[in-house]
């Protein structure tokens, strides 16, 4: 029971992992983007696109299917329309100076219109009865575990039997936080982040990292979405399912302290509160959207204990939501 | 003289907009030298160096290092040529400790903080700086802050040092300390350009003094060759009277008893420690101190603006001889009172005035209570407007040009201007000199002797020293919200209260 609990938080919570380690890349280089749940979303509808055309190309037979495109191919969907959704609020923000957060807020608004079209657009194509697509035999190639976890018991249940995205989820948060905090690469990243005068005038090229940061960091959070319809959907893609996730990942970034080490460990919780309410016994209707409260609830504490605490590292960088100009005197 | 010119400009021209920036400027540095580059405020100093240092382009004229022409685009072209600049505004990243800003953007080799710091350690050795290369900047003193600066550019090898106003932020004992340093290097064969417009630095330190006026450039002449007053009339390009009259006090009361004051910011840190003292009408009182020792919140909480966790602020009133406690009354209650307190504080546009609204507006903001319809009554600012405009010589276009678009010395008088048009009996100035030019200056501290001898008790917080000991009758000295000393402004020097200024201890108070 307690096993299923933790299994079924980290399958909830990888989405969030996957989205607020891309947050944090970005917001590192001074981008607030509220893009985020568009571009999970649009990251999700892509990566679905990409599988739909590949099933129906293979005939719909799932033994002339090559697994490693069937992989392959919605994962770089994904990717290319995340990239491409930060790529616009790049230019956007960077290139043309418009406000972050009405950027990140429309692109939200983008990515989830654009996102309920083509997935709307694919039901139609199938002349399904249901308001869905199923993509089970991608999706098997996605959720495949490793042979023998079986086999180990609760420990291979913890620490085996997750889908590959869960595990690549990990390391691409540790390598992040590596790259953030022992390269040149992320110091000059985060000097960005902070001040961008000061990166400037060391000679750091502001707008290639903002870019950089941003389109970099939408891959990341769209690979969460592909996560959240291939493994923990099981490939059902259905319009609006994937909720306010987004938001959650942003809160995450917060409750993290804008460090992907943390955001792990954060994601995990998250996914635990998220799902509470499953698991204890006689809760009414009402009380369950109490529960689905937690982790907001949880992240205001965190920010509160932090602002009181006043420890400077623990602060969002300095220069977040502001853009730069250059020859503004 | 056989020094090799390290850096030479050649007509060079800069526009913003419309603007002239800087127009045909010719200059040569050598190695070896210190070059000070002397002008006011808006003259072009910085526009000019942010050129050498890549953050502008010029847009006609040439620069040449070592006698070769050099196009410098951005500042890691200036790298490249050696040239390294101390902003004014210290461009370091607060959350980064001193060795990760040092090696900020540089791109060779592998990332190795501890082989940097050894290196940092060397560099400090070799010129006497005293560093600790892991503190983090945010807990640093302005003065460590600005070693960091000169350091991040000796790291990247630089021989041609640009320092922009480096003794603005200064005690007088760490600008000897710095001017020791810079002159070492200058021994060590370094070009060094100092951009200055305190002429008794220029005096001391440099080799040759360049000058700068209003964006053209004026001429260069051996500092062992030229005098204050000269300087000064290239500068500003007429003659100015540089002396300030400062009479005797007469008829002197106490006006303001400030009563062991105690003041707790929102971080919980103590900015304002016990303070006791008193303004006397008649008297110009100064408060010296390095930036934010609590000069801010000192006047603030007279002016009501700031919650106090203990003491008391008396005012005695030439009126009616009543005696009111301040403490903890809005500005609002205090000018019910009948307590006729002017503030002119540091930040005009964020405090003083509304930067969108136009003169005759911002006059309204200080009587907008006196009027008793429902429509607003604008004969009476408005001729306060146009006085203020007359009198002081505001340049504006009109008294309707929204107050953001003036210069910063224009801002100024016009805020001074309405705070002295409410005939004060208690006027306190915070920095009222801070970017203007010579003339606007002198005017400001005229105007302030005025207020002296109409019997109003002057507060005036200052940071250039001279200009404190040459105008304030008492100069009070504040050290991390304590007053660390009171001095007589006619007898004292500027070493004693830049000794006072870095005390911190409880020592001296009201004598």
């Amino acid at each position: 029971m307690i096993i299923q609990f933790i299994c079924r938080a980290i399958l909830l919570g990888v989405p969030l992992l996957y989205g607020s380690t891309g947050e944090i890349v970005t917001e590192k280089s001074g981008h607030l983007n509220l893009g985020i749940p568009g571009i999970m979303y649009v990251g999700a509808i892509s990566g679905v696109v990409g599988s739909f055309l590949y099933e129906n190309s293979c005939g719909n037979d799932i033994a002339n299917m090559n697994p490693v495109l069937a992989v392959l191919i919605p994962l770089l969907c994904a990717i290319a329309g995340a990239t491409l959704m930060g790529l616009i609020y790049s230019f956007l923000t960077v290139t043309l100076h418009a406000n972050q957060n009405v950027t990140g807020l429309a692109l939200t608004t983008l990515g989830i219109g654009l996102g309920n079209f083509l997935g709307a657009s694919l039901i139609n194509i199938t002349k399904s009865e249901l308001p869905s697509i199923a993509l089970t035999k991608t999706s098997s190639f996605f959720s495949a575990k490793l042979p023998f976890a079986d086999d180990l018991g609760w420990f291979g249940e913890l620490f085996l039997s997750h889908d590959f995205l869960t595990y690549t989820a990990i390391i691409i948060a540790l390598v992040v936080s590596f790259v953030l905090n022992r390269t040149r690469v992320g110091l000059n990243l985060r000097s960005v982040g902070e001040n961008p005068a000061t990166a400037d005038a060391a000679g750091i090229n502001v707008v290639k990292y903002r870019y950089l940061a941003t389109c970099i960091g939408s891959a990341i959070a769209g690979l969460g979405g592909l996560q959240y319809v291939m493994a923990y959907a099981s490939g059902v893609w259905s319009n609006n399912a994937f909720g306010d996730r987004g938001w959650m990942a942003i809160a995450l970034v917060i409750f993290a302290l804008w460090k992907p080490s943390m955001a792990i460990v954060g994601s995990f919780v998250f996914g635990a509160l998220c799902n509470a309410n499953n698991y204890i016994q006689g809760l009414g209707t009402e009380t369950q959207e109490l529960f689905k409260m937690l982790p907001y609830v949880v992240t205001i504490v965190v920010l509160i204990i932090t602002s009181m605490r006043k420890k400077r590292e623990h602060q969002p960088p300095a220069s977040l939501g502001i853009n730069y100009f250059r020859e503004e005197r | 003289m056989d020094k090799q010119p390290a850096i030479e400009l050649k007509n060079i021209t800069k526009r913003f907009g419309k603007v002239v920036a800087n127009k045909d400027v010719n200059l040569t540095a050598y190695r070896g030298e210190i070059l000070s580059i002397l002008g006011e405020n808006g003259s072009g100093k910085t526009t000019l160096m942010n050129m050498i240092s890549g953050i502008y382009f010029p847009d006609e004229g040439q620069i040449f290092i070592d006698e070769k022409e050099a196009v410098i685009t951005s500042p890691k072209d200036a790298f490249s040529y050696k040239i390294g600049m101390i902003h004014q505004h210290f461009k370091l990243v607060d959350v980064f400790s001193a060795a990760e800003n040092i090696v900020l953007g540089i791109e060779d080799g592998k990332y190795d903080l501890k082989t940097s710091t050894e290196q940092i350690k060397k560099i400090s050795e070799q010129y006497g700086f005293e560093l600790d290369p892991e503190k983090k900047i945010y807990t640093m003193s302005v003065s460590e802050k600005q070693t960091v600066e000169i350091i991040k550019v000796l790291y990247r090898g630089a021989d041609i040092l640009i320092l922009d106003e480096p003794t603005a932020v200064l005690t007088p004992q760490e600008t000897e300390k710095l001017f020791n340093i810079l002159r070492r290097m200058r021994d060590d064969g370094k070009c060094i350009i100092i951009i200055t417009h305190k002429l008794h630095e220029v005096l001391s330190l440099s080799d040759r003094v360049s000058v700068l006026r209003k964006g053209e450039y004026v001429g260069t002449v051996n500092t062992a060759e030229t005098s204050e007053s000269e300087l000064t009339e290239m500068m500003v390009g007429k003659k100015v009277e540089l002396n300030i009259e400062r009479n005797e006090p007469h008829d002197t009361v106490d006006r303001l008893i400030v009563n062991g004051i105690t003041c707790v910011d929102r971080m919980g840190a103590t900015v304002l420690d016990d303070i006791s003292f008193t303004a006397k009408s008649g008297e110009i009182l100064g408060i010296a101190g390095i930036a934010g020792s609590g000069q801010r919140e000192l006047l603030e909480s007279i002016a009501g603006l700031q919650h106090l966790s203990s003491g008391e602020i008396l005012y005695l009133n030439p009126k009616n001889d009543t005696t009111e406690n301040l403490r903890d009354k809005t500005p609002m209650q205090i000018r019910n009172m009948g307590v006729r307190l002017s503030f002119v504080p540091e930040d005009r546009l964020g405090m003083g005035l509304v930067g969108n609204m136009d003169i005759v507006d911002n006059m309204m903001l200080r009587s907008y209570s006196k009027g008793h319809s429902i429509f607003l009554k604008r004969k009476k600012p408005k001729d306060l407007a146009m006085k203020i405009i007359n009198d002081l010589e505001v340049v504006t276009p009109s008294a309707a040009t929204p107050v953001r678009r003036l210069s910063g010395g224009n801002v100024q008088k016009v805020l001074v201007g309405r705070e002295i048009a409410a005939s004060p009996t208690v006027l306190m100035v915070a920095y009222p000199v801070r970017g203007l030019d010579i003339n606007s200056s002198y005017m400001i501290y005229n105007l302030l002797n005025e207020q002296k001898e109409k019997g109003v008790a002057v507060i005036f917080v200052g940071e250039d020293l001279d200009v404190l000991l040459e105008l304030c009758d008492r100069i009070m000295v504040i050290g991390s919200g304590r007053i660390t000393g009171v001095v007589d402004g006619r007898t004292a020097t500027k070493e004693e209260i830049g000794l006072l200024m870095t005390k911190s201890k409880h020592e001296g108070g009201e004598q």
